[in-house]
Order: structure tokens, then C-alpha cells, then sequence
């Protein structure tokens, strides 16, 4: 009995959801993987030809439960592309500033998912602690704490609300302070770095090869963000240092936990940025019904690069959705991450690649 | 004039105490069948009630129920309670808080009065009773193609292993079951028992990760026995005895006094043993299976390691043990290190029962015993909490790259500082 | 010289003239190629070794009742360009060359695209069920398969004149 399947799911505490990941180890030391997905498909596709464009939002919020808004967004901006609306410049800025409260909280979902990976309870415990304060800034925005509902196409549902600067500077002024505990507990710690460092390597050729995006690729050193590269929105007025890998060798585990934990910086002085900028004026257009035509959207998700395809044909129910998650591409890539490293290393590689099922089963 | 509360033996303790009661019985017994009268065949028994190996064999058995308890019953939920409110805090939460309210049968009165009280605003001591009573109910599940007799007898054979530790650890000079010329040795023995029945529960449970987890358990085992008894080879060239009680009484007397406070003479003032206690001390939170070091039920990779498939009360058993061999393994820093129960006492109450002077110190030699035990307890329960768990290559590559030489080398210096100690001046 | 998008239009006419049946430029940006599935590998080629689109976004199957479309949606980091190739696919016939020689990411979107839709991706090693069960025997996302066309939420309608 040189080698073995075991199966990492589809209840394991290693998987954030309802996936396997089926790896062949010899002793200790991975020789093979394999990941299987599908169990939590929910037909999303199908379900999104026989609804409205606008009401499609409610199911495009579900896609990610830690991610909202941001994949609704990705919707409501090919739909946007199809029906030829402009967003008024203040629904841009609110869009901005609850795209980034969203990836904020998203993130630092990510790093409470990925401290009880690595054995450190308190990692999970300290990152909902300041998680709370972003959702609680989420639920004064849009009035809920997940599954907001709050992109509309042509805009956003609700005006800032009054005050809200003052909340938001107080959340990221005190967020700042506990980002300095958190590099105590992670980079500080030598086991910490042992675990991460060298382990689950992609090469930048590999990484584009299989379709690797967002963070993930960034890890490998490459200045890819579509914040940046397509900007959509009010991003070009922004002014934000995408994060990037710069020390070189770069693409395996700690290179995305540092590039994510970045991320969490570059985030909070957008959304002050943008809390600042934001003009007067109105936040919605109004959008047509029906829409005919085909057109798709990019956007920067928390994950990766986000793909709405949408096809109109002349009725007020989109005629094909697609939609093009990052972890689905990403999870074709992990076997590549997996080979060669010791079975402890799943947890620290999967992890800090950050897996969301439900966007990946659609 | 001892410090111990159980003075001068728990087993003289119990013996006196038996022969209290059997005496009183025995008496009853002669006094309602005098001779002549129908019921004289009675006085034989009267007899064999104060036969002295009758009372040696009833010392025993009192005495042992009595370490069990204290340290199965009152040690475990007290270690267990400690270490969660402990980590609770520090991850800015309260923790267990469920308060005697919440027991329905409290406090022997009526609904109404109880109704009002806060169930969940207490201390939480009885949360981890709640536990085990919640354990005793679940169904015991026997996997399919389980070696089932293998499977049974792991459990068994982790916590009796356990239990046999308590049979020569001392909580003080007399609060000890047994206290034998070579306890150390038995100690370190019946600690290393214990991933035995790991490997053995790895293999009979039929589980992929279960195997792994036991395989896991062998090799760190090789790794950090090793480190763990060097270690000890070196508190041993400093003491001269394999008996815990002498090693602590060696460590009783003075070092130095930094004006008005004394400082003991413990071995972890000294260089070598500094060493080797930081050996030991790693090796031991190896041997505690706690979190840096739990690799054998990594609970992110292997679900539960080699417990996984266990439930019921054979999961609470292997699972409260760990807290057994952790209070073992923080009291044998203690002992080694750390001076043991010595400490000072501050006055001496003399109370006389029956004519009998009952010497009462304090505070007694085993509350300084158990106050180290519980610092020292929460220092490793910080530890654990606040660093990632490592890999296991990276385990053994510091157990038999980094330990065991830092181990050679704590021998190497006490061996040639009590050999050449007088000639350096008494360095140590 | 033009702006890229122009640029990339006048390659790819110089390279394969009659390969395209629609080439425009659909929003700034975005290059929109409609091809044979036949020229499916050779413009695919073209665009990645020479081009430099070295990133394959999505394939998307589309099922226009009459004939299916193979979308690709290509990214180049350095022009910030985005190619969509339409290859058309003939109904009865639902087979097209895979991608996988080129990109290794195809591999889970053709065989998505393949769980859901049913079209062939021919030279992908593993086009096996991904998301639905693996005995699932039809393929969801065509128009045929029987999905409730009325719809899934109450109307105002509905509710007055109770259901009809």
C-alpha cells in the first residue's frame, strides 16, 4: 500500500463549503489531486433566462455569500453594457464605496477562514470581531448584512445615508489599529511563515495558462488588476496601489495571504477616498425593460476576474447568462499547487487561494 | 515540620482513618453479641473487621479512589474549565458561562424562584460537566469492518495509562499513592504508553485519516521520547535519585537572597537544566498533543485525526485524558524544574482533635504545588492558542535537529559542572 | 495606425481573409470576431502565439435554437484588449475543437460547457459531468429542455385573476 486516495470532502473542515478535493498521497507527500465539484449546483444559469433583468439581482447576490455585491455589480454592468445606461456619477461612487466595504469583509472572511486552517483559532475569532464592523457599515449602506440586493441596473437601490462618513473614518480608523495585530499574530510568527513560506508554488506562465486571476495572480508578480487594466466606475479617479507581489519567486502561499492582506489597506483608503469624492446629484438611471444584444462585463471580485456574459433578445428576460467565476478557473489549477507538497499543506494552499463553492457550482 | 495538608502519607492518612471506622463497627458488633448469647458466632467477624492486612487492603483502595477523583474528576474540570475561559479571553470573547442556575434541579425550590435567576451569566465551571453528561448519551458507533476488538481496548488503554501516572505523582511530599525509589522512571513509562494505544486506535478504526493521525502519533513519538528523557538524564546528574519526592527536596534549599526575598534553589536557575528545561518543556507540549504539535489530530487536515471515528463516551474519554496527561506533564515540569511543592509557609495552625494535635500549614505545600501547575498550564495554553499548528516534517526536524542536541548539551554541562563544579567556584 | 482595436482587426484580415463572417469592434475595447467552427484552432492560434491574447477568460456555449455558438472570451494583459470569438456550430452536428492544446483553462469551462449545453469539445482529455450529477442524462441550458416558462414569481396579474 505505497499510495492512496483520500478523499478532503465534501464534509471535511478543510473545505469552506460543499466540495472534495481527492488527494493521492504516498506516506505523506501529495502525488496526485483532483477536485470535485458540483455539489451545491444550483442551476443559476437556467433559473436567470426565466426572470427579469432586474430581479435577477436577488440571485446574483446568492452567488457568494461573503461576496454580494460585488458579483451583483458584475451583473448589473453587463446589463448596463447591453442597455446602453449610465450610471450617474454619484451611483459610480457609491458603487465604488460599497464594492470595497464588500471586499473588505470578504477578505477578512478569507483570513478567519484561513487562521483555524492552520491550527490558530484566535486568527478566526479576531478577524469576525473586526468583520462585524464592516457589516454593521454594509447594513447602515443597504440595510442588511448579507445578500445586500443593492446594485440596480442603472445604479444603486438607496442614497448614502446621513452621516455615513463619520462612521466609515471612525470603522477604518480603528481597522488600521487592529491591522497591526493581526501582522503580530500571522507575519510575525515564525511558525506562521513555515507553513506558508515555499509551499503550493505556481509559476506566473502556469498561472495565466490555467486561467489564475485576482490575487491569485497577482501573487505570481504580475500587475494584473482589472481595477486598473478595464477600469470600470469611478476607479480612474481613484488613487490605490494594486497589491502585488514584489519580492520575487513569488506565487506560492504567502505570496496571496500577503497580497490579500494588502488588499484589506488598499481597500479602506478607497472607500475613504471615494466616501470623500462622492458628488451630489442622482444615483440612479433609469434602465429599459427589455434590452436586446449581447454584451459582457469584467469587473475585480474579491477572487478574481468576475465574467458576466449576458444575451438580450428583445424580451424583458435575458435569452443566456454566463457567468465566469474566478474559483472554478482556479480550482483547475490547484492540483498543479497540490503536487509534491505534504498532505498538511492542503489546508495552507487551498486556503489562502480562498474558495467560495457557491460562486464556483453556479 | 512538614508543609503538606496530607501529612505524613496519604496511605497513613486513609490507614488511621479505616481503622477509626472498622474500630467503632467492630465495637458495635462486640457490644450486640456478648458471649453465651445466640448471635455470638458475630464477634468473628468483629475480629476479622480490625485484621490488619483487612485494613492495609481497605487503605489502599480508599487512598486510590481518592487520588482518581482528585485528579480524573476535580483536576480535569478545573484544567479544562481554566483553559477555556483562558483562550476565550484572549480571543475577546467570555467564554463558558453557564451558571448553577441553569441545573433543574437547583436549588431544591420552587420553579417560580428559580425562573427569574441568570442561567447564563455565571462562571461555567459545570459547562464541561454538561459535556461529559452530553457524551454519555450519544450513541457509541462501532465502524463497519472495524478491528472492533482493537478499537475498544485503545481508549481503555489511553486512559489507564493515564491513571497509572497519578499512581507515583505526587501532589506533595504526602500526598502520594505510592511513592517508590525509581517514581520517575514509572512516570516517564506510563506517559510514553499512551501513543500506543494512539497508533493502536489509528489502525482499528478503519479510517484513512485515523491511520494517518496513528502514523502521525509513531514518528513524533520517536521524536520527542528522546529530547523528553535526555532531558531528564540531565535533572538526574544534578539530583542523584530517580524519586520525585527527593528531586523536589533537593531543590528545597536556598540559592541566594536578593535582600529580604530568598531565592530557591531550582534546578531552572541553573544553566544545563535552563536548557534542558526548555527541551522538556517543548517536548512535553509535543506529548500533551497541544496545538503547535498536534499534528495526530490535526483537525484541519484530518478531521479529528485518530479520534475521528470515535463517539459517545469513548471520544470523551480519549479527549478529557488529554487533560489528564496535560496536568501530568505541566506537574512533572513543576517537579523537575520548577521546585515542586516547596514554597513558603507562613504560619502554622494547630488545632487538636481528640487529644491528637492536627498540625494545619499555610498555605499547604500542595496549594503551592497546584499554583505552579496551573501557571505553568496557562503559560502552555497561551502558547498553544497563539501560534499555527506545524508540519510534520517540520516536527521532526525539530525534534531530532534541534532537541536532542540542546538535550546532549544540557548533559554535557551538568555532568562536567558537578564534576568540576567546586574547581570553577561553584558554578551551576 | 489606428488604436488597437483597429490594429488588431487589420492583422487578423491580413492573416485569415476570409474566415470571418462579422469582425467589429463592439465598445471600446472589445473585438467582436464571428467564425466557422473550422477556423476555430487556427484564429485561436494566431491570436495567443502572435497576438500575445494569453488569457482565455471564459467559454461559453449559446444555443440560438437553430445552430449553437462557442464563445471565447480572449484577453491580452499587455493591449488590454478583449477578443470574443463566436464560432458557429451547426445543430445537428454539435462538435467543435477544443482549446485545451492552447490553454490549459479551457479544460473546465469546455467541459462545463459540455455538462450544461452538449456541445462537443473534441480533444479535451476528460469531458465528463462537472456540475450535475455524473448520471445526469441531458443537457440543461438548450432551449428544448423543459424548464417552467411562466414565471417563478407572482404578478400582480396572477394574483387578480387567480393563476389564469
Amino acid at each position: 500500500m505505497a499510495e492512496f486516495w483520500v478523499n478532503m470532502g465534501p464534509q471535511h473542515p478543510m473545505t469552506h463549503g460543499l466540495w472534495n478535493m481527492r488527494v493521492k498521497i504516498d506516506g505523506e507527500t501529495i502525488t496526485d489531486a483532483e477536485p470535485e465539484i458540483g455539489y451545491l449546483h444550483r442551476g443559476y444559469e437556467k433559473i436567470m433566462e426565466v426572470r427579469e433583468f432586474q430581479k435577477n439581482v436577488v440571485l446574483t447576490d446568492r452567488l457568494c455569500y461573503v461576496s454580494s455585491i460585488t458579483w451583483s455589480h458584475a451583473y448589473c454592468l453587463a446589463c448596463e453594457k447591453i442597455m446602453d445606461v449610465e450610471v450617474p456619477p454619484r451611483g459610480q461612487w457609491i458603487r465604488v464605496i460599497a464594492l470595497e466595504l464588500q471586499r473588505v469583509a470578504s477578505h477578512l472572511m478569507w483570513l478567519a477562514a484561513y487562521g483555524p486552517d492552520l491550527g490558530l483559532l484566535t486568527g478566526l475569532l479576531w478577524a469576525l470581531r473586526e468583520r462585524e464592523l464592516f457589516l454593521d457599515l454594509l447594513q447602515l449602506l443597504t440595510g442588511a448584512r448579507m445578500n445586500q440586493n443593492f446594485p440596480r441596473i442603472g445604479g444603486v437601490r438607496n442614497d448614502l445615508p446621513p452621516d455615513f462618513d463619520k462612521y466609515c473614518f471612525k470603522v477604518i480608523k480603528h481597522f488600521r489599529e487592529k491591522m497591526s495585530e493581526y501582522e503580530r499574530l500571522f507575519q510575525d510568527s515564525k511558525i506562521f511563515l513555515m507553513r506558508t513560506q515555499g509551499v503550493g508554488k505556481i509559476s506566473l506562465a502556469d498561472a495565466i495558462d490555467w486561467g489564475v486571476t485576482g490575487p491569485n495572480l497577482r501573487a505570481c508578480g504580475m500587475d494584473v488588476d482589472l481595477r486598473r487594466l478595464e477600469p470600470y466606475e469611478a476607479y480612474p479617479e481613484v488613487e490605490f496601489e494594486p497589491q502585488v507581489w514584489r519580492g520575487g519567486d513569488g506565487g506560492d502561499s504567502y505570496a496571496r495571504f500577503m497580497c490579500r492582506f494588502n488588499e484589506l489597506r488598499e481597500s479602506c483608503s478607497i472607500i475613504e477616498q471615494a466616501v470623500k469624492k462622492a458628488p451630489s446629484g442622482a444615483y440612479r438611471a433609469k434602465a429599459p425593460r427589455r434590452a436586446e444584444g449581447e454584451g459582457f462585463a469584467r469587473t475585480e471580485d474579491s477572487r478574481g476576474e468576475a465574467l458576466f456574459y449576458v444575451i438580450g433578445d428583445g424580451d424583458d428576460r435575458p435569452y443566456r447568462v454566463k457567468i465566469r467565476s474566478p474559483v472554478f478557473c482556479t480550482m483547475a489549477a490547484t492540483p498543479i499547487m497540490l503536487r509534491g507538497n505534504k498532505m498538511a499543506d492542503v489546508v495552507s494552499i487551498l486556503g489562502s487561494v480562498d474558495v467560495c463553492v457557491g460562486e464556483m457550482d453556479k | 515540620m512538614s508543609g503538606a495538608l496530607v501529612s505524613p502519607d496519604l496511605f497513613t492518612l486513609c490507614k488511621v482513618l479505616i481503622t477509626g471506622i472498622m474500630k467503632i463497627q467492630s465495637d458495635a458488633i462486640l457490644a450486640g453479641a456478648p458471649v453465651g448469647s445466640p448471635v455470638e458466632p458475630l464477634r468473628g467477624v468483629a475480629y476479622f473487621l480490625m485484621e490488619d492486612w483487612f485494613l492495609t487492603l481497605n487503605a489502599w483502595m480508599i487512598a486510590i479512589t481518592i487520588m482518581v477523583t482528585w485528579a480524573a474528576a476535580i483536576q480535569l474540570l478545573t484544567l479544562m474549565w481554566m483553559e477555556r475561559k483562558f483562550y476565550s479571553r484572549l480571543q475577546d470573547r467570555y467564554g463558558i458561562m453557564i451558571s448553577i442556575w441553569s441545573l433543574p434541579f437547583w436549588p431544591f425550590s420552587w420553579w417560580a424562584q428559580r425562573r427569574n435567576k441568570p442561567t447564563h451569566r455565571g462562571l461555567g465551571y459545570l459547562q464541561n460537566v454538561a459535556d461529559g453528561v452530553k457524551l454519555l448519551q450519544k450513541e457509541n458507533i462501532t465502524p463497519a469492518n472495524a478491528d472492533s476488538a482493537m478499537f475498544h481496548t485503545a481508549p481503555v488503554l489511553i486512559a489507564s495509562s493515564t491513571v497509572m501516572i497519578f499512581a507515583a505523582l505526587p501532589f506533595s511530599e504526602g500526598f502520594v499513592i505510592a511513592n517508590m525509589p525509581m517514581s520517575l522512571l514509572f512516570i516517564l513509562a506510563a506517559f510514553s504508553l499512551a501513543p500506543l494505544g494512539i497508533l493502536i486506535a489509528g489502525w482499528a478504526s478503519n479510517n484513512k485519516y485515523s491511520l494517518i493521525g496513528g502514523m502521525r502519533a509513531a514518528a513524533q513519538l520517536m521524536a520527542y521520547e528522546i529530547p523528553l528523557l535526555l532531558a531528564v538524564i540531565a535533572v538526574l546528574v544534578y539530583a542523584g535519585t530517580l524519586n520525585v519526592i527527593d528531586i523536589v527536596a533537593k531543590q528545597e534549599t536556598l540559592l541566594a537572597s536578593v535582600g529580604p526575598i530568598p531565592i530557591p534553589n531550582w534546578n531552572v536557575f541553573s544553566i544545563p537544566q535552563f536548557i534542558g528545561f526548555a527541551v522538556f518543556a517543548t517536548a512535553m507540549m509535543a506529548e500533551m498533543e497541544r496545538i503547535p504539535f498536534d499534528i495526530p489530530e490535526a483537525e484541519a487536515e484530518l478531521v479529528e485525526g485518530w479520534l475521528t471515528e470515535y463517539s459517545g463516551m469513548r471520544f470523551g474519554l480519549v479527549f478529557g485524558f488529554k487533560w489528564m496527561r496535560a496536568l501530568a506533564g505541566s506537574a512533572l515540569v513543576v517537579i523537575l524544574y520548577f521546585g515542586g511543592w516547596s514554597g513558603p509557609v507562613f504560619v502554622t495552625l494547630t488545632p487538636s482533635v481528640g487529644g491528637t494535635v492536627v498540625p494545619i500549614p499555610i498555605p499547604p505545600h500542595e496549594v503551592w504545588f497546584l499554583l505552579k501547575v496551573y501557571f505553568l498550564y496557562l503559560v502552555f495554553v497561551w502558547v498553544s492558542w497563539s501560534v499555527p499548528r506545524v508540519r510534520i516534517d517540520q516536527i521532526l526536524n525539530i525534534g531530532w535537529k534541534r532537541l536532542i542536541p540542546l538535550a546532549l548539551l544540557a548533559i554535557l554541562l551538568a555532568a562536567s559542572f558537578v564534576a568540576l563544579g567546586p574547581a570553577l567556584g561553584g558554578i551551576r | 495606425m489606428g488604436s488597437p482595436e483597429e490594429d488588431l482587426m487589420r492583422r487578423l484580415r491580413e492573416r485569415f481573409p476570409s474566415a470571418f463572417t462579422e469582425l467589429r469592434v463592439v465598445r471600446p475595447s472589445v473585438v467582436k470576431a464571428v467564425i466557422d467552427r473550422k477556423d476555430l484552432v487556427e484564429v485561436c492560434t494566431h491570436l495567443k502565439k502572435e497576438l500575445g491574447f494569453e488569457h482565455l477568460s471564459c467559454v461559453t456555449a449559446v444555443d440560438w435554437k437553430d445552430h449553437f455558438e462557442s464563445v471565447y472570451h480572449l484577453y491580452s494583459y499587455k493591449l488590454g484588449t478583449t477578443a470574443q470569438i463566436n464560432a458557429v456550430i451547426p445543430y445537428d452536428d454539435p462538435k467543435i475543437a477544443s482549446l485545451v492544446p492552447l490553454w490549459n483553462a479551457a479544460r473546465y469551462h469546455e467541459r462545463e460547457a459540455w455538462d450544461l449545453m452538449g456541445v462537443t469539445y473534441e480533444g479535451n482529455p476528460k469531458l465528463e459531468r462537472i456540475l450535475l450529477p455524473k448520471d445526469f442524462r441531458y443537457h440543461p441550458l438548450r432551449k428544448d429542455f423543459p424548464q417552467e416558462t411562466e414565471r417563478q414569481y407572482i404578478t400582480r396579474r396572477k394574483l387578480k385573476t387567480g393563476g389564469r
